[in-house]
């Protein structure tokens, strides 16, 4: 503060050059500041954005520019039981790992929202596989999921004898997509947890003491308080979980790379597959766009779904 | 609050099963034991990858004979090998190069918008807000394929510079988001002071706003770093020689060779490339946890 005051006499003195005269001028600072990110955003995601939709109604590949084709794209796609199948498992990985994920972060952060020693260790502890590079954590899982030297094959077969072989994780096409989607929630795990710890935190102890001394029951007091109260922000985590979720590439690619059988592509995997290494850019941008109507159904399911409640008592967004 | 915490005690010793509900086994068997469960399942991955990286490979494959929990011989192999055989070094240097530069280019980026929507107020400025929120609604899936004909265009194919100004994309609408928020604490009348004095716009975004943002700075720079550090898809799309590839694409393309893995490398390479960001984790723990639940509330 003291710089400030003791500069501002100099200034006064000094007459101003026009650059800062114009710098100055609230209009063309605005614009001066607003420059650079919108002007990233505006060549490297608004125009790729168009251009990926156009590229989808064209024939273009690798080296060569396409011409427009109109739907033929799509029209191939809804008769490629490889899109179909990739649309069925990315709607199956979202939707279970979704909902593992919420079940049990939810429960770890109904946990760390006890009192306990080292609370704050513990909570660093959890977010790590969150910090953690996807890929490198992706290649740890399919090490796990190895199918001759699998350390939970070797728990099961050799400490505790459950089971009397190995379990093939990833040679079969529904152990495959199982094992994708657990992983998926280890890594999911922690953001849902860190996110409604916070959300926890902001509801006031004294609704659960009045409802303690109206004697209502553990149970009672979780549906009737602190779901409600976490409902805005469950939709704002699961909207964003649901998107990142549906989109997923790195653990498929990762892991199995769409094997076995092309039974756990995820449409990203597959637009990959089609679009980079095959080299059809048009066919790869239309399964990339064929993700759009997914993405929009999912946000406003999960956003208005689960913020009803709000929005019909009309009160104000915050 | 004492007398409710009185009362309670009261009832408790009045109702001997009131005091059995909320015993030490009880809170054992509520809390302790399943965070346990979590945390033991969480960190187990890492635990294996850092075992394996150390393990020769005689113990590796072999799990009859040792038990696979613990190294009987600890080796260096693996990462001496990591180090000197491939070009992991090289790589390193890339992906710190890439975080750095797109973490520098998103913090400018966004620490100017965020000042212009926040602080100088104009016509549809919370639209312009708006807009930015949404740009990190789009997934990195949608665009990598258009985005590669983009690079192509500019000529950028094949170069790091291509991913450090592609990463602002998904880093500008978090930080701008995440500043925001920062700014909007910082109290307008300590501007409108500087104002009155004759200090210029800028002035004030160098001398007042940014000094007083500083944790917001913090908080925006560290999960920049990370998220590029960590992204995948963009840098396996536009790069395409070995030498320029980042960590996490160099190790699943050059590492995963022919049909017997290396399994020791590998892990090794995973736990080495997951290092660096465990470490800037580590010491700015606080201001990962307060930018994570602060955006998720903003």
């Amino acid at each position: 503060m003291s710089v400030t005051t003791l500069s501002s006499p100099a200034l006064a003195q000094r007459q101003p050059s026009w650059l800062v005269r114009l710098f100055d001028y609230k209009p063309f600072l605005i614009v001066m500041c607003l420059a650079p990110a919108l002007g990233l955003l505006a060549v490297f995601l608004t125009y790729p954005l168009g251009l990926g939709v156009w590229l989808a109604f064209t024939d273009t590949t690798i080296g060569r520019r396409g011409i427009f084709v109109g739907l033929e794209n799509f029209q191939y796609l809804l008769t490629d039981p490889l899109w179909w199948n990739a649309v069925f498992y990315s709607v199956f990985y979202t939707g279970i790992a979704t909902f593992g994920k919420f079940a049990l972060g939810f429960w770890l952060a109904l946990l760390l929202n006890n009192h306990f020693p080292f609370k704050s260790v513990l909570r660093a502890i959890v977010l790590l596989p969150w910090i953690v590079p996807t890929v490198l954590s992706a290649l740890a899982f399919w090490w796990i999921y190895d199918p001759q030297f699998s350390i939970i094959s070797y728990l099961l077969v050799d400490v505790l004898h459950w089971k009397s072989s190995n379990i093939d994780f990833l040679g079969s096409p529904w152990p495959a997509r199982f094992s994708l989607i657990a992983a998926n929630i280890w890594r999911g795990i922690p953001f849902v947890a860190i996110s409604l710890l916070a959300g926890l935190q902001t509801i006031s102890p004294s609704l659960y003491e009045a409802a303690m001394l109206d004697g209502a029951s553990a149970w009672q007091r979780f549906r009737y308080i602190t779901f409600p109260m976490m409902m805005p922000i469950l939709a704002i985590v699961m909207t964003f979980s649901i998107i990142f979720t549906f989109t997923d590439f790195q653990l498929v690619y990762a892991i199995t790379r769409g094997g076995p059988v092309n039974s756990t592509h995820l449409l990203a995997t597959l637009a990959f597959q089609r679009g980079i290494a095959g080299g059809e850019l048009g066919e790869g941008a239309a399964i990339a766009v064929s993700m759009i109507p997914f993405l929009v159904f999912a946000t406003l399911f999960s956003y208005f779904g689960l913020a009803r409640r709000k929005w019909q008592q009309g009160e104000a967004n915050d | 609050m004492t007398d409710t915490l009185a009362q309670g005690s009261a009832v408790t010793k009045a109702a001997p099963d009131t005091m059995a509900w909320d015993s030490g086994l009880r809170r054992l068997m509520m809390i302790y034991l399943p965070l346990g469960c979590f945390v033991l399942i969480l960190l187990f991955p890492f635990y294996w990858m850092a075992i394996t990286s150390f393990k020769p490979n005689a113990e590796l494959m072999n799990y009859r004979d040792n038990n696979p929990f613990w190294i009987s011989s600890p080796t260096l192999a693996h990462i001496k090998h990591l180090l000197f055989n491939t070009a992991y070094p090289h790589w390193l240097k890339t992906t710190m190069l890439v975080a750095i530069g797109s973490t520098t280019l998103s913090l400018i980026a966004s620490t100017l918008a965020a000042y212009a929507i926040e602080r100088l107020r104009f016509r549809g400025s919370p639209y312009v807000g708006l807009g930015i929120y949404l740009a990190y609604l789009v997934p990195p899936s949608i665009l990598f394929i258009p985005l590669a004909t983009v690079v192509v265009q500019f000529g950028l194919f094949d170069s790091p510079l291509a991913l450090i100004l592609v990463y602002p994309t998904f880093l500008v609408p978090f930080c701008t988001w995440l500043l925001i928020g920062y700014f909007k604490s910082i109290p307008y009348e300590l501007e409108e002071c500087a104002l009155v004095d004759g200090a210029t716009r800028l002035q004030i975004l160098r001398r007042i706003t940014l000094p007083l943002a500083v944790p917001g700075l913090i908080s925006a720079g560290i999960f920049s770093f990370t998220l590029s550090w960590n992204e995948f898809i963009y840098a396996l799309a536009f790069i395409q020689s070995g030498a320029n590839k980042t960590v996490p694409v160099a190790i699943l393309t050059e590492l995963v060779t022919g049909d017997v893995y290396q399994w020791g490398a590998l892990m090794a390479g995973s736990l080495l490339g997951s290092l660096p960001v465990a470490i800037f984790y580590s010491l700015f723990v606080d201001y990962y946890v307060s930018s994570l639940t602060g955006a998720v509330k903003e």
